[in-house]
């Protein structure tokens, strides 16, 4: 894994040992101050909000913007927010948006050109990264972030856009005590609780009917701000019961990849279920959108009208469109099989070859947001049928 | 590095390097040139115009040239690695970008990055047979391959150019041709699909050059660069030959947003053409190479 100094230690930390980690209890009050200390300590603090019927990263001014009392259903092609248990507060688990769109914008300036008397100048723009402050990050998200880095960091190129963004980025995990329909997580060994990587760790855990938090920190930066927050301490009957929420929702997971499925797909780079799958595909690159570590990109120039002013542009793209392969003569993956093909093989197994790591979490929002329901789970699982029936 | 491939199946292409600033940002260089080739073909030659030092580059990489608001696309280089004092690149006007590229004057200032990619290591061959094998626009990444062994001569064994294009009025560099047909050292076959005019010349694909030997059946090393249908009947050839596929490297050519794995437009399998490829050993993509639209 990528070295990042300065960063969130969570893994140090836990390979410190359990007996240096510090926990507490803390209710909804604890809460607050915990945004509230952030803010201090001059973050901007980004966690879920209710926006168009969804629930994705927003900016927290309090701890009373936090959506109580919601859950969501999700299934394929299917997501909808649904009002809760009044008394929970995070029982809703990943929307469409995750926290790429944060520390890899949706579209960014890499330069600006000026023309002069001999040519032209181009100027870098200079980054304003606010500090930010990421407040529960689900643990497949947090998978999705590690995964984002080794990308953009931890090749012989370093994305410096991504860097200064990054850099520094304070993560208050919250470990799922219940799971989606579309939730795989647990088959991917990404969650439903975070194994490390993050600042402090939130558990929900409702104990004689009253709802609070298992707080765990996880760097040596998080020490301080956890020792400042109102809080109890965290008794052996509330780590358990923290340890019964996660594993409940882990059970509650009725998705699953098939083991072993990157060697599945790359044995059958040339099965018929290609076809079968890219007759149903639309070629609408949502999942590509959605998905937490897709970052493949595009650049687009633009110049002022007066041709004075030049610029580029990188955005996100999918390998879902056409354009995507076009080299001279057309495009190399002109089929929605070779497409979708491109899409699950990459994600599932040549990403193991690039970069040492699944690029899939098992968050499940390709399936969610995918409009003709196509399921990453079924697709692998038709695959290793088919093989059987050989 | 390991030079022999006798004793092994031989040495992976060295990985590509860079210096460390943003790989994103372009360098102003100054056209010094524009060579028009063919009807559809241009050479322009460039130098660096912040005060920076030239770009050193290895045989069969390429830079990604930036036109003023238009757009950027990646371009081998097709000039001399040892001649670091000018960076060619040779290449068809066939998009935006390249129209706009053919029409800069002399002076004015176009973008560059890199160099990006791996390289023809034709070091490797040192002490063997070598043949370049070069279909259409395929001879201006090879050129520089070519140069560099001929520039150490004596260090290679028999060295053999084959080279198709479609039509007389499409063959690459010429006169260069002409001169190294004109050397003792070099044998230089020359191919048109279809004759036109006054061409006395051979009638036919390259491929069935390949037949005419020339070099050795088991220790040569082949470049070869061209189309991708090109370059997969040549391999064939070459199989039928006696030649190993880790004797054989191939220059990859994929759409390209970043040229450093970013955008990952260029994927071809686990492959990032653009810093793992354009140059490869033949064994090391041999199984992506028959599937299809991967």
């Amino acid at each position: 894994m990528v070295s990042r100094k300065g960063k969130t230690n969570g893994d140090a930390a836990a390979a410190a040992g359990a007996g240096t980690m510090e926990r507490a209890v803390i209710d909804r009050d604890g809460l607050d101050a915990l945004i509230a200390a952030l803010q201090d300590d001059g973050y901007q603090v980004t966690g879920p909000a209710v926006r168009d019927g969804a629930i994705v990263p927003g900016r927290l001014a309090t701890g009373a913007d936090l959506p109580m009392g919601w859950t969501d259903s999700q299934s394929g092609g299917h997501y909808r927010l649904e009002q809760g248990d009044p008394d929970r507060m995070f029982d809703y688990v990943v929307g469409p948006q995750s926290w790429k769109a944060s520390l890899y914008p949706a579209e960014q300036l890499l330069f600006t050109a000026r023309r002069g008397e001999h040519g032209f100048t181009v100027d870098e723009p200079r980054i304003d990264a606010p500090r930010l402050a990421f407040f529960g990050v689900r643990p497949c998200d947090l998978a999705a972030i590690r995964t984002l880095d080794t990308v953009f960091e931890g090749g012989p190129f370093t994305d410096t856009r991504y860097q200064v963004r990054r850099e520094g980025v304070f993560i208050v995990a919250v470990n799922c005590a219940r799971s989606a329909d579309t939730c795989f997580c647990a088959s991917m060994g990404t969650g439903p609780k975070a194994a490390g990587g993050y600042d402090l760790a939130l558990t929900e855990i409702t104990a004689e009917g009253r709802t609070r938090f298992l707080i765990e920190a996880g760097s040596e930066r998080a020490r301080p701000i956890l020792a400042n927050l109102p809080q109890q301490p965290a008794g052996a009957k509330d780590v358990e019961a923290a340890e019964t929420a996660v594993a409940k929702a882990a059970k509650a997971q009725t998705r699953a990849m098939v083991p072993e499925v990157e060697a599945l797909l790359k044995r059958n780079l040339e099965s018929p279920h290609w076809d079968q799958v890219g007759k149903r595909c639309l070629n609408c690159s949502n999942c590509t959108l959605v998905c937490p570590t897709c970052f493949c990109s595009t650049v687009e120039d633009r110049t002022s009208l007066d041709g004075h002013e030049a610029e580029r542009r990188r955005r996100w793209d999918s390998c879902f469109t056409m354009d995507f392969s076009y080299v001279h003569g057309g495009s190399i993956r002109r089929e929605s099989s070779s497409r979708y093909r491109q899409w699950m093989t990459h994600k599932l197994a040549t990403w193991h070859d690039q970069f040492g790591m699944s690029g899939c979490v098992g968050c499940g929002r390709c399936i969610a947001w995918c409009p003709v329901g196509i399921d990453i789970t079924e697709e692998a699982r038709a695959i290793a049928d088919s093989e059987g029936r050989k | 590095m390991d030079t022999s491939l006798a004793a092994d199946p031989g040495p992976e292409i060295p990985p590509a390097r860079w210096s460390g600033v943003d790989p994103m940002m372009p360098r102003p260089f100054t056209v010094k040139r524009v060579r028009k080739e063919l009807a559809d073909t241009f050479t322009l030659e460039l130098e660096p115009a912040d005060g920076g030092g030239p770009i050193r580059f290895q045989p069969g990489q390429f830079n990604m040239l930036y036109a003023y608001g238009v757009g950027e696309v990646p371009i081998s280089i097709s000039s001399d690695p040892d001649d670091p004092s000018v960076v060619a690149h040779t290449t068809r006007f066939v998009g935006s970008v390249t129209e706009a590229l053919v029409h800069t004057r002399i002076g004015s200032l176009i973008g560059v990055r890199g160099p990006f990619g791996t390289h023809w290591p034709v070091e490797i061959a040192q002490g063997e047979d070598v043949a370049f094998i070069a279909g259409g626009i395929g001879l201006a990444p090879l050129r520089p391959a070519i140069y560099r062994v001929l520039s150490e001569r004596q260090k290679y064994g028999n060295v053999v150019i084959f080279y198709g294009a479609r039509t007389p009025e499409d063959l690459l560099f010429r006169k260069e041709l002409q001169s190294w047909r004109s050397r003792f050292d070099i044998n230089v076959h020359v191919t048109v699909d279809r004759a036109t005019g006054r061409w006395n010349g051979r009638v036919g694909f390259v491929t069935q050059l390949i037949r005419g030997g020339g070099f050795d059946r088991h220790s040569s090393v082949a470049f070869i660069c061209g189309p991708e249908l090109m370059m997969r009947y040549s391999i064939q050839k070459l199989q039928e030959h006696g030649l190993g596929n880790d004797r054989i490297f191939i220059s990859m050519e994929r759409n390209m947003k970043c040229a450093v794995g970013f955008c990952g437009h260029c994927q071809l399998g686990s492959q990032f053409v653009c810093k793992d490829g354009p140059v490869y050993r033949f064994d090391n993509i041999e199984d992506y190479f028959s599937i299809w639209e991967l």
